[in-house]
């Protein structure tokens, strides 16, 4: 499993993120984020990919 | 399988992701990367906000390195001063000469300094964390701010300075702040909710002279206007750190000029550059190779470079396929949000599409092929499918 953080201190809700893994990030209506906090191993380049691009550097995670 | 080294002159997001994404092709050689500031790579942007405003440290703005490039030298607090391409070869400042196989050029850009006469002490740019500290200082409930520049770093800093109590001035010679990738109409609206917090503009100007003895009091506009200062924040334009390159035969006019690939055109060893000073082409808005100075630009060239050195240095080809990043910049400016895909300043034709440039809004940005950016303000859920479009492009 892929462990996911986001620090919403942080996040400015640019949604940069949702581009690399759609399945795993995205904007609700209010342009909030929200993210799956758990996905399996198969997607970690693409949450490492939205890691990378997150302009505030909010995303962390962790393989377990 | 590979031995030798790799050489990265530059220490921030461009260099970071070269060197990760070289490993990531599978080079096990070394790896220097070599940097002039005294920190590892950090992020930017709060510099002009959030780190502006206090409570951040450079620390806490370092960059997640992946793993695999734990093993990689750092070279901090010594710029690279000279370099002899043919043989292979970089020189420090602190005289070190490093030899190298393989060369990812990584210095970026620094701030564009004019010619102004006038005492230097607080006058500053704002491109490091030492940059940021030094402006802090003098952000205090009241304090005369002078900006130079109505680009994007000028207009956060002034919202940041605005918030914590300063009394701002801006100076700049276009006719509306962010023209160039705005455009004239949402320029002006954003202004007016500049002006609506306090910032005072003086655009189609400049300053002639800056007055005090040792550190500067004031400007002196082209127009004889005086503006009480106590600190001055220059912020027009940029040039690209290449000096260190000349005496090589390279065209050094305007960054270097690179291919798909990011490898250097005309190069006479392996060589790729990555981040805001490869003027690269880009298959979705074709035309003349620019350098783009959005944040996301480093992390796609450097991806795409770290591979290309990877392939030239085990001896294969490098891919070729065709370079389709898409450019994207954001800005925060009180609690405003703007955010833009694709190229918006190449565009001959602006429409509004949604919203009014005062408010919430969305912006087409066209020329005679069609879309070629979209900027939204407070509408950032909504520029998806305008993103996608900007992607059919590459199908043409």
């Amino acid at each position: 499993m892929v462990t996911i953080n986001v620090d919403m201190d942080k996040c400015q809700h640019y949604g940069q993120c949702c581009f690399e893994a759609e399945d795993v990030f995205h904007l609700d209506d209010d342009g909030k984020l929200k993210y799956t906090k758990e996905v399996g191993d198969d997607r970690l380049a693409d949450v490492e990919s939205a890691a990378d691009v997150c302009p505030m550097q909010a995303i962390s995670f962790e393989l377990s | 399988m590979t031995s030798g080294q790799v050489v990265v002159v530059g220490a921030g997001l461009g260099g970071l992701r070269a060197a990760e994404s070289l490993r990531g092709a599978g080079y096990d050689g070394h790896i220097v990367i070599v940097g002039d500031e005294p920190h590892r790579p950090y992020n930017r942007p709060p510099l002009s906000k959030e780190a502006l405003a206090g409570g951040v440290s450079v620390e806490q703005l370092e960059f997640r390195r992946k793993a695999s490039i734990d093993d990689v030298e750092w070279r901090l607090g010594s710029p690279v001063v000279s370099s002899d391409l043919t043989a292979q070869t970089v020189t420090l400042a602190d005289g070190s000469v490093l030899p190298f196989d393989g060369l990812v050029v990584a210095s970026g850009i620094r701030p564009r300094a004019l010619p102004i006469p006038g005492p230097e002490k607080g006058r500053y740019f704002l491109r490091t964390a030492q940059d940021a500290a030094g402006v802090r200082e003098y952000l205090v409930p009241g304090a005369r701010v002078v900006i130079m520049g109505a680009g994007f770093i000028g207009c956060e800093v002034a919202a940041t300075a605005v918030g914590l109590g300063a009394t701002v001035h801006v100076v700049a010679l276009d006719e509306e702040p962010m023209i160039r990738p705005l455009g004239r109409e949402l320029g002006a609206g954003m202004r007016r909710r500049h002006e609506a917090k306090g910032v005072t503009f003086h655009l189609g100007h400049t300053i002639s002279e800056f007055l005090g003895e040792d550190h500067v009091v004031g400007a002196r506009l082209d127009d004889g206007t005086v503006l009480n200062a106590d600190v001055v924040i220059e912020a027009v334009g940029s040039v690209a750190n290449t000096e260190w390159l000349e005496g090589n035969g390279l065209d050094l006019s305007d960054g270097l000029l690179v291919d798909d690939g990011m490898r250097v055109i005309d190069a006479p060893c392996p060589m790729v550059a990555v981040g805001d000073l490869a003027r690269h082409p880009n298959a979705l808005f074709p035309g003349p190779a620019r350098r783009i100075e959005h944040w996301n630009m480093p992390t796609e060239t450097g991806k795409r470079a770290g591979a290309t050195l990877g392939a030239i240095l085990s001896g294969q080809e490098p891919a070729t396929a065709p370079f389709t990043a898409m450019p994207s910049f954001w800005s925060d400016q009180y609690k405003h949000k703007v955010q833009s895909f694709g190229m918006p300043g190449i565009a001959n034709r602006i429409t509004l599409v949604d919203g009014d440039v005062d408010g919430p809004c969305i912006v087409e940005y066209l020329d005679d092929t069609g879309l070629v950016g979209v900027v939204g303000i407070d509408r950032t859920s909504e520029l998806a499918p305008y993103r996608a479009r900007l992607l059919e492009r590459a199908r043409g």
